[in-house]
């Protein structure tokens, strides 16, 4: 045993210092432990604000002792290697750890211990907890906006048809694997619009915007089978005239009750709300603005000057407003440039603006995926003879794509965060109801319930979207 | 000759799309504004507003025209913006570092605080701080005073105001400060190159910056007091500070959730940038005989600065685009004031939210343009 020097921590002494330290250490976080679960001050004796950073000191004194290099104790090395290396990390560390005990007591009580669950009135509530009846009551108008209780099945029912359509893909043979883009891109998008318009909102399948639709899903599956060269002009003049005509000559008038459901009954996009609103528009949006910006990320590095200005302003123009101006135009000045007996719904409206808003990101996104690939994949797929469209969809764009798999994730994610935002047009979602229930006389001051709730839904959904497309990203990485 | 039409024809296609398009717009609005009654043009900025509004940095009231009055929005956003951006960098900066602390407890904490915070709406942040955690404060009566001089309250934060005599002679003091340092920091890199010595210019920097505005408080004249907040009876109950500069709650709200919240960010986009210099720079410079100190700043932070910034840009534009979400919880902004209350009072739709996306339009190009510049600048030139 050598001369111990206690400014001086060193391996010679090392379990004495590692006894002392330890106690010490482990002082100062039983006082702190005590005080903030007990309220028990062991150091109370001492002036207030001594009492106050005597477990700092104490703790820190016993860090800076069992800070002992290649101690030869597997554990301590790695307790010193990763919170202890140096003072200031120790002081920090401390600081965390205290930070942690002192606020979990507060935070519990707050959402377990002392909050009312039961009952269904305000009168539960009296605690200094968390007042989770006040969701409980609200839930329904939470998840289903101001929609009629009677007739919240139908949105049950739809989105459990939906998700069980959606997750094809992963029951899906090899040999039908190759359709799945299709499905996914064309016909799911069509079914999940069928079954909110149909069902949901309760309305004829024959109204004027579907006529739009059905053109558009009939003239992209022919337009697989047209040869390339005439795509482009194809893709201009035949959706158009198909609308027309389903418009004007295969759909009369008296047809358009026809594809109504008997004892569904009507209800209008102002009465949606809720979460289930989010996962609309979401839905909705995500499947518009990813196309949308595919063709304006293209078009901006097109060989066509004229087209790549006009991709120019689009993508500049609707990265440079803010969301909530965009949904401003739509609700007030989009009108005005409309024929005046043209009635477009508030919620179409919202999907067209933040589509197009989002489109913009989008396109931004895919063209760095577009501008990192390496000029011989282009000039590989030219040499065999491939022409525009098909050296795009068959070999830049599936390589581009997966390049940007956490740049879309992370636009997608924006998309998901911007939907409350729709309370501008006076559509509420989620954030919007938790508005309108903080102001009911019968429960007022309940406010942070609600958003704590949301907060958390919302978190969920984020995180979870996050993590789907890190694991996306890992699947499809490939070494180049 | 083939080849040519080939290469026109679809540009011209969808040109004219584009202009069908916008014709079949304005068509449409000339004929429903006639319809309606409306007259387009922008003379009703200088017309007398004749609204309020709350909060406002320059003089403004009822009787100002409408121009004024988008002043007054307009500052305040970017009032909100600078403050959010300063806070958020700030933070951003320290979280992003502390991500790549080797203290695991510093880095889960910085983690988790960055996943937290970014997987949350921001306008549910906002409406967070504002109805439910800013209503928690107390009343102004029964304040606490912070360092003796600041009072958080429901109705906001009151703090002192300086009352300056003679600001201009700091300020000059100041400005000759600020010259005087870049003055020496050119000599000592002159110096160096010549002779290979260092000056100690960070000490002297420091000196001078204090030293110099110090003079003219004693020799120039300038005096510099406080106007602290005191507390006034309007009513039996009501309450009031007077004096003093009072930030109101929504500034407050809005710029803790957007500082917040683009902090995340600022913070992800820091952690990049310095991971990506490459372990070789720091080892080749540390064995040329740089100390750890002239590795950060002569090696990493000049290839990390060249990351970090563009994306870092990018998010400033953000957060003042996000500062529209003022108008959720009524911060006069540009939005609430001159898109919703003028827009309400004038009915003039198309001229007032064209200018609105004209304003935010105009300031995120001049950025944009300003980083191209930048970017351009700092590119590593390749022989």
């Amino acid at each position: 045993m050598s001369k111990i020097n206690f400014l001086k921590p060193d391996k010679d002494n090392l379990t004495t210092f590692l006894y002392i330290g330890s106690f010490l250490f482990v002082i100062s976080v039983i006082d702190v432990f005590l005080n903030s679960f007990f309220s028990l001050n062991i150091t109370g004796f001492l002036p207030s604000s001594l009492s106050f950073i005597v477990p700092i000191i104490l703790g820190f004194i016993g860090l800076y002792f069992i800070r002992i290099e290649h101690s030869g104790y597997k554990f301590l090395d790695q307790v010193n290697k990763n919170i202890n290396t140096n003072n200031f990390n120790a002081i920090l560390s401390l600081l965390i750890i205290f930070i942690i005990i002192k606020a979990t007591p507060p935070i519990l009580s707050w959402f377990v211990v002392d909050a009312s669950f039961a009952g269904d009135s305000k009168d539960v509530c009296s605690g200094t907890g968390a007042c989770w009846t006040y969701i409980k009551v609200w839930f329904r108008r939470f998840m289903y906006g101001m929609y009629p209780n009677a007739e919240q099945w139908r949105i049950n029912l739809s989105f459990i048809a939906l998700a069980l359509l959606g997750s094809v893909g992963y029951f899906a043979t090899e040999k039908y694997k190759k359709y799945l883009t299709l499905y996914y891109v064309i016909i799911y998008p069509f079914i999940a619009f069928l079954f909110i318009f149909f069902f949901i909102s309760g309305g004829p399948i024959f109204f004027d915007f579907s006529y739009g639709i059905i053109a558009a899903v009939i003239s992209i599956i022919v337009g697989f089978f047209i040869p390339s060269k005439f795509k482009f002009y194809y893709f201009i003049f035949v959706p158009i005239t198909l609308y027309i005509v389903l418009k004007y000559f295969v759909f009369y008038e008296e047809l358009i009750e026809l594809g109504k459901l008997d004892g569904l009954n009507w209800v209008e996009t102002g009465a949606w709300g809720g979460l289930s609103l989010t996962f609309i528009i979401s839905f909705f949006c995500l499947i518009f603005c990813f196309p949308i910006g595919m063709a304006f990320a293209l078009g901006r590095r097109s060989d066509f000057p004229l087209i790549r200005y006009i991709s120019i302003g689009f993508i500049e123009f609707w990265r440079g407003v803010p969301l909530i101006t965009v949904l401003f135009m739509s609700a007030v000045m989009f009108p005005m440039f409309l024929p005046a007996d043209f009635f477009i719904d508030k919620l179409v409206r919202c999907i067209i603006a933040i589509s197009l808003f989002e489109a913009a990101y989008v396109a931004e996104v895919i063209r760095g995926g577009l501008q990192a690939l390496p000029r011989g994949q282009y000039e590989a797929a030219k040499s065999l003879g491939m022409g525009y469209w098909r050296m795009h969809i068959f070999v830049i764009l599936p390589q581009a794509l997966k390049l940007v798999i956490p740049g879309i994730a992370n636009t997608f994610l924006a998309l998901v965060k911007d939907t409350p935002l729709i309370f501008v047009v006076g559509l509420l979602e989620i954030v919007g109801m938790l508005n309108l229930a903080k102001t009911n006389p019968k429960w007022l001051g309940f406010a942070m319930e609600g958003y704590v709730f949301a907060a958390i839904i919302f978190w969920i959904i984020c995180y979870a979207m996050s993590k789907y497309s890190y694991n996306l990203e890992q699947k499809y990485k490939t070494e180049r | 000759m083939d080849l040519k039409l080939q290469k026109i024809i679809p540009q011209l296609i969808t040109v004219l799309v584009v202009v069908l398009v916008f014709g079949f717009f304005t068509y449409n609005a000339q004929i429903n504004m006639e319809n309606r009654g409306i007259d387009f043009g922008y003379g009703f900025l200088s017309q007398e507003s004749s609204f309020d509004v709350q909060f406002s940095l320059i003089e403004y009231d009822g009787s100002h025209s409408y121009f004024r009055a988008y002043l007054v929005g307009l500052l305040n956003t970017i009032l909100v913006s600078v403050i959010g951006i300063i806070f958020a960098t700030i933070l951003g900066v320290i979280v992003g570092v502390a991500r790549l602390s080797p203290n695991y407890l510093i880095n889960q904490f910085a983690a988790f605080y960055v996943e937290f915070f970014r997987n949350i709406p921001l306008l549910l942040q906002i409406f967070f701080w504002y109805f439910a955690a800013l209503r928690a404060l107390p009343l102004p009566q029964d304040a606490d005073a912070i360092l003796g001089v600041f009072y958080l309250t429901i109705k906001g934060l009151y703090v002192p105001a300086f009352i300056w005599e003679n600001l201009n002679v700091f300020l000059y003091s100041l400005i000759a400060a600020i010259v005087a340092i870049v003055v020496i920091r050119i000599h000592a890199r002159k110096v160096q190159e010549t002779q290979g010595k260092q000056l100690p210019v960070f000490w002297i920097a420091i000196g001078l910056i204090f030293i110099l505005p110090l003079l003219s408080f004693l020799i120039g004249g300038v005096s510099l007091s406080f106007e602290i907040p005191k507390l006034k009876q309007l009513a039996t109950t009501s309450f009031i500070y007077e004096g003093g500069v009072s930030l109101p709650p929504e500034l407050i709200a809005l710029t803790l959730s957007l500082a917040l919240y683009t902090a995340t960010f600022i913070a992800e986009c820091v952690r990049a940038g310095i991971q990506g210099v490459g372990k070789g720079q720091k080892e080749a410079a540390a064995s040329i005989g740089l100390n750890p100190n002239q590795v950060l700043k002569l090696v990493v932070m000049p290839q990390a600065l060249r990351i970090i910034i563009p994306p870092t840009t990018n998010q400033y534009l953000n957060l003042t685009k996000n500062s529209s979400l003022a108008a959720a919880i009524a911060y006069p902004d540009l939005v609430l004031v001159f898109a919703g209350t003028a827009l309400m009072q004038t009915g003039k739709a198309i001229e007032i939210v064209s200018i609105t996306m004209l304003t935010y339009l105009s300031l995120s190009i001049s950025i944009s343009i300003l980083m191209n510049w930048y970017n351009k600048k700092i590119a590593i030139k390749e022989k």
